[in-house]
């Protein structure tokens, strides 16, 4: 345990500075922004909408492309950065030179990886539910502050962190395996864009194909408000554990291990 | 022995790259592993480190089974394999304070070892901005961190210049004299090695030719008889029908075995007898390399 954690440590320390860390940070932060920006200059025509309408079109127009594309690509991409930094500086030799069990150092960079994509998820809904109330603040016609989006965000965007961690443990164990970009960023691509048309032609078994799965995970969007708790309050009723997530699991957990039986048998060039 | 191998083989696939290897590295020794470029070094070298699993035989460090105390071992062994392995985008205290954080070391460690390499100056300089011997001593600062006592280094003196060099060599000397730790340390050129080893293992095509101390590798150094005549074909022929054994003819010189002065007296008289002048006879110490090519290239 000591060595997962001072190799997790080691992980923030040495990725503090790269372009992989800092996605995580800048993506929500700029597309936060940019929304914010949007509707703000178009403040006039979103002024007659109640405050659900206000909210789900302010986090839909985020979701809907964090779901599609942006999550996957995004994951394809933290996983490549976590694991280059090693290919790069040819540092894998000395890592498993350590005196550190080689659990520890996979798992380590594996939750690492992890972790950066839930802090990128939270910050998005920290920034939507920041930006929405600041929204409401400077343009008072805006009627963000009639309903709360603070709880069902927080929930969807679990629900799409659960999601893809099924895409997070191939694209690491792809990214770990290959030196070069290329081969796991044009797998994931592909992979993506066959997720996204399965995903969106309703296939039965897209909730077997991982790569579908944070936008089966957000199909539920357009079913809003069917169970009012009081009047004119409906409420988003998010059903987490659905098949796509429960398949997502399995096989992040499957990855995971397989991966760590491939590390132990890998010889280090 | 600090560091025990027998029977040690490994394939790259169908390729044999170590065979049969048994080293035997005494404490407190630098024990110079000399082989042509390709020869298995770092394989041997990745296998004692437990990069490469075992194929056949086995390895024991510090008199324990590698494998089964992987742990235990590492933490008593710093290494430095081919080209230092250092994170370029972070500077090189920080590659330092890492690799600190990693092995739960003080910052005042890492200060140390910079200033033992002469680095403090280029300490907040990114390492991608380091020139390749100021790396080569990154490196080695990075596998003294841990106050190890087996160091494993595979050709740290590549890309140095003679002062870096010499200057390693001293180190590595300083460490084992006074902080009795063993080196391990393998090199293409024996002349880099030969200064600081006390023992040596020669490999080639992954079979080790010689293991020994410095002193036995000095002592299979025959010296030779060198002359110089007029007419050299005809004096060696002459030689050898006159039961002197000839070792090695060139367009200018007879290399003859030393024995003795009186050999050398003789073999003087016996030329100069037959009428050929001879302008010049002397006793000639092989040198170390020579002797390092003969054993590499008779394999």
């Amino acid at each position: 345990m000591k060595g997962f954690i001072l190799s997790f440590r080691s992980e923030f320390y040495k990725t503090r500075k790269t372009a992989g860390f800092w996605s995580a940070v800048i993506l929500p932060l700029l597309l936060c922004l940019l929304l914010f920006i949007g509707f703000y200059s178009h403040s006039d025509k979103l002024a007659g909408l109640p405050g659900i309408m206000l909210w789900i079109q302010f986090s839909g127009a985020i979701l809907g492309v964090m779901g599609s594309l942006l999550l996957p690509m995004l994951i394809v991409f933290i996983a490549y950065s976590v694991n280059s930094v090693e290919h790069k500086a040819d540092t894998w030799k000395t890592l498993f030179s350590l005196p550190i069990s080689k659990l520890s150092v996979y798992s380590a960079k594996f939750f690492y990886a992890l972790f950066l994509v839930l802090l990128c998820l939270a910050l998005f809904v920290l920034f939507t539910i920041g930006f929405g109330n600041l929204l409401g603040v400077l343009k008072p016609q805006l009627k963000f502050s009639e309903y709360s989006m603070a709880s069902t965000l927080t929930q969807l965007y679990f629900k799409l962190f659960l999601s893809s961690l099924g895409i997070l443990s191939i694209q690491f164990l792809l990214s770990l395996l290959f030196r070069d970009f290329l081969k796991p960023m044009g797998i994931g691509f592909v992979a993506t864009i066959t997720g996204v048309i399965l995903a969106a032609n309703k296939w039965t078994y897209a909730y077997l194909f991982p790569y579908s799965h944070p936008m089966l995970a957000l199909s539920i969007l357009p079913h809003h408000g069917q169970a009012p708790a009081s009047p004119g309050m409906p409420v988003i009723t998010i059903d987490m554990f659905t098949k796509e997530i429960l398949v997502s699991l399995i096989v992040a957990v499957t990855v995971f291990i397989a991966g760590y039986f491939i590390v132990l048998k890998k010889s280090v060039k | 022995m600090v560091i025990d191998t027998a029977g040690l083989t490994f394939n790259f696939g169908n390729q044999t790259v170590v065979k049969s290897l048994s080293l035997q590295v005494p404490e407190g020794s630098i024990y110079g592993f000399l082989g042509p470029n390709g020869a298995g070094k770092t394989t041997t070298i990745k296998l004692l480190l437990n990069l490469l699993q075992v194929q056949q035989g086995s390895i024991n460090i510090f008199g324990k089974e590698l494998k089964s105390n992987r742990l235990e071992i590492l933490s008593q062994i710093g290494s430095l394999i081919e080209q230092p392995a250092i994170y370029l985008h972070l500077t090189g205290k920080e590659n330092l304070l890492n690799r600190a954080l990693l092995l739960q070391i003080s910052e005042k460690r890492v200060d140390d070892m910079l200033n033992l390499v002469h680095l403090t100056d280029a300490a907040h300089k990114k390492a991608g901005q380091y020139s390749l011997g100021m790396k080569q001593r990154l490196g080695i600062a990075l596998a003294l961190l841990s106050d190890p006592k087996l160091l494993i280094l595979d050709e740290p003196t590549n890309g140095l210049d003679p002062n870096g060099i010499i200057e390693i060599r001293e180190l590595l000397i300083k460490l084992v004299k006074e902080h009795q730790k063993t080196v391990f340390i393998s090199s293409h050129l024996l002349a880099e090695i030969e200064r600081m080893a006390t023992h040596v293992g020669i490999i080639n095509h992954g079979e080790l030719l010689f293991q020994g101390s410095i002193k036995e590798l000095e002592s299979m150094n025959k010296p030779l008889v060198q002359i110089e005549t007029d007419n050299i074909a005809d004096a060696a022929n002459y030689l050898s029908r006159n039961n002197v054994t000839v070792s090695d003819v060139t367009e200018q010189h007879i290399y003859v075995p030393y024995t003795s002065k009186q050999q050398m007296g003789e073999i003087n008289a016996l030329l100069n007898q037959m009428g050929y002048v001879v302008y010049s006879i002397n006793k000639q110490q092989q040198d170390l390399e020579k002797l390092f090519l003969a054993i590499t290239q008779t394999a």
